[in-house]
């Protein structure tokens, strides 16, 4: 077997893990599935602790970075940004592990 | 029927959604004959224009794209937004392939555009009913403000309360230039057109549509919506780019239904010791 990763990045309401998710992609290292742009209206999960219960495992938050001087009222991308990932395991060889079959 | 130069304007209500929302729809508008011949028109291409044309320098009277640019509510819309004798910035025919695999990542059209007291609006026309497996046109309401540069935009796949497009033939869309949007992916057996012209204002943009109903207590509603994608604290910032849009527009310095520019711009100067 060989071990790829899931990758789920959920945009929340607020700075707290436990806010609502208001926005959300997935890259799939699996190749089993090929999310995209646009290709759902419902959000994966509630908010970010209901992807933990899910058994997703937060790497990376968005830090909290003061306004530029100046731009204090100026929007820009979203703020409150998680990954997460998940570990999944794969059939050496198969589809999407750069393996040839033996 | 409308003259061709008086065409049915927007009212504030109508503009102040836009302003909130960044863009306009008009459900089949364009008559069925038009479309038909749309097909065919944009399935040959449609020649480059020089950016600036005036819009008589880039399509002669006559031709498909003037007379879809004489569509009354197309006219009347576009007199709103943009005023009079807009140039044409440039056009594209927009042709999704059936099962193409991928859609466009999130974008705003051509680059970072900040501009407060102007703005660009992109006609989309699509000539045939658009289903949603067509991969229909992906916009996000209230996006247009934002000050993100092209596809940097490109790692949100989905936003709460996106809109993907589904609609009948005939259908325009206007949109703010600063609008993330793009074009979703194909899952159908069929192609799918869409035509693109963007417009640049040749006049000042304020007071071009129908006033008359500037004090109707539906515009502060409109300019007040906020959408769920937003974050908690930046939505009012949203609200606070809104109201300088609207005061730019209208000429009302004095518009402010929330309070949030007043407060933050409140530096009292009478000295009373």
């Amino acid at each position: 077997m060989s071990v790829r990763q899931q990758v789920l990045v959920l945009y929340l309401g607020t700075s707290a893990l436990d806010s609502p998710v208001v926005g959300w992609s997935v890259y799939d290292g699996t190749g089993r599935t090929s999310p995209t742009t646009g290709d759902g209206d419902e959000p994966p999960y509630a908010s970010g602790v209901a992807a933990l219960r899910d058994g997703w495992r937060l790497f990376q938050a968005a830090q909290l970075i003061p306004p530029y001087p100046g731009g204090e009222y100026d929007v820009s991308f979203l703020k409150h940004e998680f990954f997460f990932e998940k570990l999944v395991d794969v059939p050496s060889g198969g589809p999407g592990t750069g393996e040839r079959a033996g | 029927m409308t003259h061709p130069e008086h065409p049915p304007l927007l009212d504030s209500v109508r503009m102040a959604r836009f302003v909130a929302h960044g863009s306009l729809r008009l459900d089949a508008v364009v008559p069925a004959e038009l479309n038909t011949e749309a097909i065919g028109f944009l399935g040959r291409g449609v020649p480059d224009v020089p950016y600036g044309s005036t819009v008589a320098d880039a399509y002669p009277e006559g031709s498909f794209v003037r007379r879809l640019l004489a569509v009354p509510a197309v006219a009347g819309a576009l007199r709103g937004l943009v005023g009079p004798d807009p140039l044409v910035d440039h056009h594209a025919v927009h042709v999704r392939e059936p099962h193409e695999g991928s859609a466009q990542p999130l974008h705003g059209d051509a680059i970072i555009d900040v501009r407060t007291d102007a703005f660009d609006v992109q006609l989309m026309y699509y000539p045939q009913d658009v289903t949603l497996d067509m991969g229909g046109t992906l916009s996000v309401p209230g996006s247009h403000l934002r000050r993100t540069n092209e596809s940097d935009t490109g790692r949100y796949q989905n936003l709460l309360g996106q809109s993907r497009l589904v609609c009948p033939a005939g259908t325009v869309v206007f949109l703010h230039h600063g609008l993330w949007h793009g074009g979703r992916r194909n899952d159908s057996d069929g192609m799918r057109y869409m035509f693109k012209i963007r417009f640049n204002p040749s006049v000042r943009q304020r007071r071009l549509w129908d006033t008359s109903d500037l004090a109707d207590p539906r515009v502060a509603a409109e300019l007040s919506t906020t959408f769920p994608w937003y974050e908690h604290a930046t939505g009012r910032l949203e609200l606070y780019n809104r109201v300088l849009l609207w005061r730019s527009l209208t000429g009302d310095e004095s518009f402010d239904p929330e309070h949030w520019v007043t407060r933050v711009s409140n530096r009292p100067q009478e000295e009373v010791v």
